[in-house]
């Protein structure tokens, strides 16, 4: 089902994207405002997207990997605007909006799927399922990038040397506590996204656990980020070795969302559940 | 007989320090000076600047050779020094010369540390004794308050300003590279050097509130925490107290580390990994290098950070080009508006002598006219008036537009002779008419 909404969703995220890596550049604060704005307009135009799916599918948007990609993107710049509010840290947006760019490129090259939808799609548990696991990436997103920074930025006081970047990035202390509430959030929605899927497979399928690789890997990366965040909270783990824990987790997510689906065969296999699959 | 704008003084590129002691003024001092500028008849208007790097009088006159020896006479008595130890080291500048000093100094263009920011505050405030002695006047006014715009402009349009150049202030800007805000922060100072003090005091003005000193002698560190309202500890206690600390000024004249890496490595665990950042300014070194490979601990020590301003001294070298382009830019402005001011003299004789002669002439149309009620007198006054008014309104706007030109200075001759406005004759305007 091709839509104007979704191509204007891209456009404005990949506007954001050079208006943001142009003030990485050039410094100026109006850019990082305008770039934000832009990346605002995108966001509503996405938002209106998946309004308008919603309404012609009868279900969340996200049977296919296309649709599963720009869902994705559209929770990374959401969970992004709502930590500008809070952090006002300009820099985030370059490091954000083509990360969440990216993923809405990847999701235009997929093919658009057509078909009905099967009746078992049809439940309210698929969307609070999909909704909380991909707010939670969306935050485990900022955590990663937050991640990314950190390391930049302390590797250049670790090593005295100062490169461009040093002066660009905030400091150390700011990037960590970015990382640890952007942890802090994602892990209830990663959880409360885990127990609504396997209520919906109850439902659906007549069983909570069926050792599909997709649950299996899942079950991986939520206890990644639940030694992580145990870490953290405990044995006061931060700065780098949290930042690299950060990454490795995030790795994970990617694979269970992207290799999961593509590799290895299981319901979860987007061709399987497509609007158009068997 | 057109007013100057001259600045005489000398800084730490003319005169070296004994001599620049010398003129050091104090606030009262500084007091005796201006009035000392409002009572020489040569001088208009006058101002002036004693920084332990530099002294500054900047003055307006139309003798400016008379002026500039009496000023000189008035350092020779302030340093109590002779007239030929001073004459050769004060520089002195005219002109636009004069006005993009002080935009230099202004916006520390010009001093021993370029970019350093007290001198901006040091300039605002010989500024206001000069508006409380009322020795400003129309132009130094104006040429303060651009100097002022000039600093801002260059302070945000240039990196000139945003890096550190000091030591001290190097690990300050590292500290809040690492802990963001220095609110809250534990400052512990092991050895109690000056180097050290400075560093500590820089970090009190950044937001520190809590301090621990420990000091080999113990009555020394009772001494400097007394200074900083901080706890004095002995030495023992050093790796108790680091547990706490977050913030490690080492400068202790030990020939071995006194921070060891097992010491450190130990003491992680307890600190929950919070950040830690050593500043070592001891030669020797206090910390072991190793201490730097440790998560979450940074140590920099006293080459490191003269490596991190030699960057920012680079860095700001390529500034002040930029800003240079800036001074010139708004002394080409203030030039303008210097020209413009030229005219007004020349336009108000102009308008003087226009109303003389509507009264002259008006006086005598009375005694003519008979008997007038005093609504028709105020309509013969209000044409004669508008007449004049309308005739000089063309030449006024001319003189103005020619104002900013080079050959503005010729238009106002001309002006001047053509109306007449530099005879003594000026109260006979009547007469005069009369004749012709």
């Amino acid at each position: 089902m091709r839509s104007p909404w979704f191509f204007l969703a891209l456009l404005f995220d990949l506007l954001a994207t050079g208006g943001y890596i142009v003030y990485l550049i050039k410094q100026e604060k109006w850019v990082s405002r305008a770039s934000c704005l832009i990346l605002f307009i995108g966001f509503v135009f996405h938002t209106v997207f998946l309004c308008v799916q919603y309404a012609a599918l009868g279900t969340a948007p996200v049977l296919d990997l296309k649709s599963a990609f720009s869902f994705f993107s559209w929770c990374v710049v959401l969970v992004f605007l709502v930590f500008h509010l809070k952090f006002r840290i300009m820099v985030l947006g370059s490091f954000v909006a083509p990360f969440a760019a990216f993923l809405m490129i990847i999701s235009s090259a997929m093919p658009w799927a057509a078909g009905p939808v099967k009746p078992i799609f049809k439940s309210i548990w698929l969307t609070v399922h999909v909704t909380t696991i991909f707010l939670g990436n969306g935050l485990f997103a900022i955590t990663f990038v937050a991640a990314i920074m950190y390391l930049i930025q302390e590797r250049q006081i670790k090593r005295k040397r100062f490169g461009s970047f040093y002066s660009r990035l905030p400091s150390l202390a700011t990037l960590d506590s970015i990382n640890h509430y952007a942890l802090i959030c994602g892990f209830p929605f990663l959880t409360l996204g885990m127990i609504t899927g396997s209520i919906y497979a109850q439902v659906a399928l007549g069983s909570y656990w069926q050792w599909d690789p997709k649950e299996v890997w899942s079950l991986v990366t939520w206890l990644f980020y639940a030694a992580l965040l145990h870490e953290r909270l405990t044995v006061g783990w931060r700065g780098r070795r949290a930042a690299v824990m950060s990454i490795v987790c995030f790795c994970i997510l990617l694979f269970t969302f992207v290799g999961a689906t593509l590799w290895v065969k299981g319901y979860h296999d987007f061709t399987s559940i497509g609007t158009g699959g068997a | 007989m057109k007013t100057k704008i001259v600045d005489i003084g000398m800084n730490h590129e003319t005169a070296p320090i004994e001599l620049r002691e010398c003129l050091a003024a104090g606030p009262e001092s500084t007091g005796r000076i201006l009035s000392a500028l409002r009572g020489l008849s040569c001088i208009r208007e006058g101002m002036f600047l004693s920084t332990c790097n530099r002294i500054e009088v900047l003055f307006t006159s139309d003798r400016e050779a008379e002026a500039k020896e009496a000023v000189l006479s008035l350092m020779s008595a302030l340093g109590e020094l002779p007239r030929d130890t001073l004459s050769g080291r004060f520089y002195s500048l005219e002109g636009m010369d004069a006005v993009k000093h002080i935009f230099r100094i202004a916006s520390s263009l010009d001093s021993m540390v370029v970019g350093e920011p007290q001198i901006l505050g040091q300039i605002k405030e010989a500024y206001r004794r000069a508006t409380q002695e009322r020795t400003s006047g129309v132009i130094v006014n104006r040429l303060m308050h651009r100097a002022f715009h000039v600093a801002k402009r260059i302070r945000t349009e240039t990196g000139i300003c945003s890096s550190a150049v000091s030591v001290s202030y190097a690990a300050v800007e590292l500290a809040k590279k690492i802990f963001h805000s220095l609110d809250g922060k534990n400052v512990l100072l092991i050895g109690a050097g000056e180097m050290a003090e400075l560093a500590a005091r820089h970090l009190v003005n950044n937001g520190i509130t809590s301090m621990s000193v420990a000091n080999r002698t113990f009555e020394r560190a009772v001494d400097v925490a007394a200074r900083f309202e901080a706890r004095a500890v002995s030495f023992d206690e050093i790796a108790g107290e680091i547990v706490d600390a977050d913030i490690v000024i080492c400068s202790t004249a030990s020939p071995e580390p006194v921070i060891t890496f097992e010491q450190i490595k130990t003491s992680l665990r307890k600190r929950r990994n919070r950040p830690l950042f050593f500043i070592d300014i001891a030669v020797p070194r206090d910390v072991e290098p190793r201490v730097n490979k440790l998560a979450n601990v940074y140590v920099y020590d006293i080459d490191d950070l003269k490596g991190v301003i030699a960057l920012n001294v680079e860095q700001r070298k390529r500034e002040a080009v930029r800003a240079e382009r800036i001074v010139q830019e708004e002394v080409f402005k203030f030039a303008q508006w210097l020209n413009t001011l030229s005219v007004v003299p020349t336009i108000v004789a102009l308008q003087e002598k226009a109303d003389a002669i509507v009264q002259a002439e008006l006086k005598k149309s009375y005694n003519l006219l008979g008997h007038l009620t005093d609504t028709q007198k105020g309509a013969v006054q209000v044409l004669a008036r508008s007449i004049a008014e309308k005739v000089l309104n063309d030449p006024i706007l001319f003189l103005k537009g020619k104002a900013e030109r080079d050959a503005g200075d010729t238009y106002l001759d001309v002006a001047r002779r053509l109306f007449n406005l530099d005879s003594n004759r000026g109260e006979k305007y009547g007469s005069e008419s009369d004749d012709h």
